[in-house]
């Protein structure tokens, strides 16, 4: 067995035939993740016990002849910002360093439910809040793929324990670009699937009108399936569709000759040489499939990094206010007062990008400043899903860049905030609108750093996303 | 936008955050740079735009409510578990009433 490129379907394969049992993977899993971890702190807490216990089920229903779940074997990651019930949830926070939920997020049950084994929690930027990884209070993760640089974020460890062979699939969040921007750093496929379409049930709200659980894989067809057991109606969230989940792998199936592909000239401005070179390669990939490929115009881009981070720290001032050292987080020992205790507890517990993103948000919904900030983002965020809504149209998808250059050096963009988020312009826009986007490996720069190619759908229009992504991987070279 | 230091006081207040000065003045920095940066949004007219409060698809798939049948809950052991201070059943906090 070679663990670092185990697909699910290599994971059935090689249960049915006996070639290895799944508590035999699951232990060598643990194993390398452990060894791994050495190098990229891409793990927070490893679940070995509950991986093992889990592992005897599958292999006691296989020697039963009972049906197999869909993820029977299959070793997951679980970015740290997911509740798992009895295993320690951080967010990459100080704050809940000693945090152990009493309850799963419904994400991770149905994963679970369908044999999938939890090796363990992934690090990330505290609370989600991050593009690097660096933003977590116990120290970054480094790139699998070079040591020296970021794995993007702040789904950072997700994607570097698909990237490293340690997890064959795992499960991120993405607010403005979470699951795509570290996918594309680390070199595998990232999906943010339609607002809605993955139950928030457990995952630890940053900013609720823009949070969304997504897979990470090795492929378009390993993300799929995962998608497929997660997706769907939870009565515990109210804002998830009823819409039904579509059959990914029948559409992956279907040829891509003839679909209409929007490539929208406001996302080539200001992009790395070697970054819009790999994606016109994927673009040729695609036409030589027969895509027929369509400029489209988006004319309201400039704006949403300022309506988004507008609304995303709004949101956030309002969703972190329940970490206030009374219910679940640490609390500071020199506080006479509740009002001290409050304060202290936050002002001791949150780390610098929290704390910015909290008073950012604090300040504009602030008396006489809601009017001028929140509400005027909120229009512009309506300009922009009105953009896509016009593109969508007349083309089937549109495919951009997930960022404007590969995975960059450790510490080389931590100490500019303002920087650091004009970096997501070309994921935060998907993000705004609801939309399923993806990013799919599409080449990799001299220096062997990995380039994601950006495929972004309408509303619930999942099938299409993977179809496209499907076929061009099959098609790649 | 220039935000002086009394006003980032003022936030950290309403935020429920002790500041050290250091932090004080880097945010006052940081926020003045980040709100310099979003009046970029002037240049946009829309006044005759609905504002978006949640993504737009059809109603019926959202507004479902489910059926109102009880539920176990959490105990009242679980619900305290990860308290940093608790006893006799409840969070405890530091004195709120001044004798």
């Amino acid at each position: 067995m070679d663990i670092v490129s185990l697909t699910i379907a290599a994971v059935r394969d090689g249960l049915a035939s006996k070639q290895f049992s799944a508590v035999e993977l699951t232990q060598e899993a643990l194993q390398f993740a452990r060894q791994e971890n050495a190098k990229t702190n891409a793990y927070l807490t490893f679940s070995g016990e509950r991986a093992l216990a889990a592992a005897q089920k599958v292999d006691a229903a296989l020697a039963a002849g009972q049906p197999l779940g869909p993820l029977a074997g299959v070793p997951v990651g679980i970015k740290d910002v997911i509740v798992t019930r009895g295993v320690r949830t951080t967010c990459g926070s100080k704050l809940l360093e000693h945090f152990v939920p009493p309850y799963n997020a419904t994400a991770v049950e149905r994963l679970e439910a369908a044999g999938g084994i939890m090796i363990g929690k992934t690090n990330c930027d505290e609370f989600a809040m991050g593009s690097s990884t660096e933003n977590s209070a116990y120290g970054p993760v480094r790139n699998p793929v070079a040591l020296d640089r970021v794995p993007g974020g702040s789904s950072g460890g997700s994607a570097a324990v698909v990237a490293q062979g340690t997890a064959v699939v795992s499960l991120g969040s993405d607010t403005g670009g979470s699951i795509r921007q570290p996918a594309s750093f680390c070199g595998c496929v990232g999906v943010t699937p339609t607002y809605g379409r993955v139950s928030r049930y457990g995952l630890v709200a940053f900013a609720s009108s823009l949070d969304h659980i997504g897979p990470f894989a090795r492929s378009a067809k390993d993300a799929a399936t995962l998608l497929s057991v997660i997706a769907g109606r939870d009565e515990r969230d109210a804002t998830s569709a009823a819409h039904p989940v579509q059959d990914y792998e029948a559409a992956m199936a279907l040829p891509v000759e003839g679909l209409k592909l929007g490539l929208p000239k406001e996302y080539f401005e200001g992009l790395n040489q070697e970054t819009g070179d790999c994606i016109h390669a994927g673009l040729d990939a695609l036409k030589k499939l027969g895509c027929q490929i369509v400029d489209v115009t988006m004319p309201h881009t400039k704006w949403a990094i300022d309506a988004y981070y507008i609304i995303c720290t709004a949101e956030v001032s309002a969703n972190l206010s329940r970490f206030d050292g009374v219910r679940f987080t640490t609390r500071s020992a020199n506080s006479n007062t509740l009002l001290e205790m409050y304060r202290n507890s936050r002002g001791e517990g949150f780390g610098a990008e929290a704390k910015r993103r909290i008073m950012l948000g604090a300040y504009v919904l602030s008396h006489g400043y809601y009017d001028a900030y929140y509400l005027k983002a909120q229009r512009v965020r309506a300009l922009i899903a009105r953009d896509f809504a016009h593109a969508f149209e007349t083309v089937d998808a549109i495919i951009a860049p997930v960022s404007p250059f590969p995975a960059f050096k450790l510490g080389e963009k931590v100490n500019d905030p303002l920087q650091m988020y004009l970096s997501d312009i070309y994921t935060i826009t998907g993000s705004l609108a609801g939309i399923p986007c993806m990013s799919v490996p599409c080449g990799a720069t001299a220096a062997g750093l990995p380039i994601g190619m950006q495929i972004l759908t309408k509303h619930f229009a999942e099938d299409t996303l993977f179809r496209i992504a499907h076929q061009y991987e099959l098609n790649r070279q | 936008m220039k935000l002086t230091e009394e006003q980032v006081r003022y936030v950290a207040g309403l935020a429920n955050l002790t500041l050290t000065g250091d932090e004080i003045q880097r945010y006052a920095h940081d926020l003045s740079e980040i709100l310099t940066h979003i009046e970029n949004l002037n240049t946009l007219d829309t006044s005759n735009v609905e504002p978006m409060a949640q993504v737009l698809f059809e109603a019926e798939d959202t507004a479902s409510l489910r059926a109102d049948v009880p539920h176990t809950c959490l105990s009242n052991a679980e619900a305290l578990a990860n308290a940093p201070v608790a006893g006799q059943g409840y969070f405890k906090v530091p004195k709120v009433i001044e004798r």
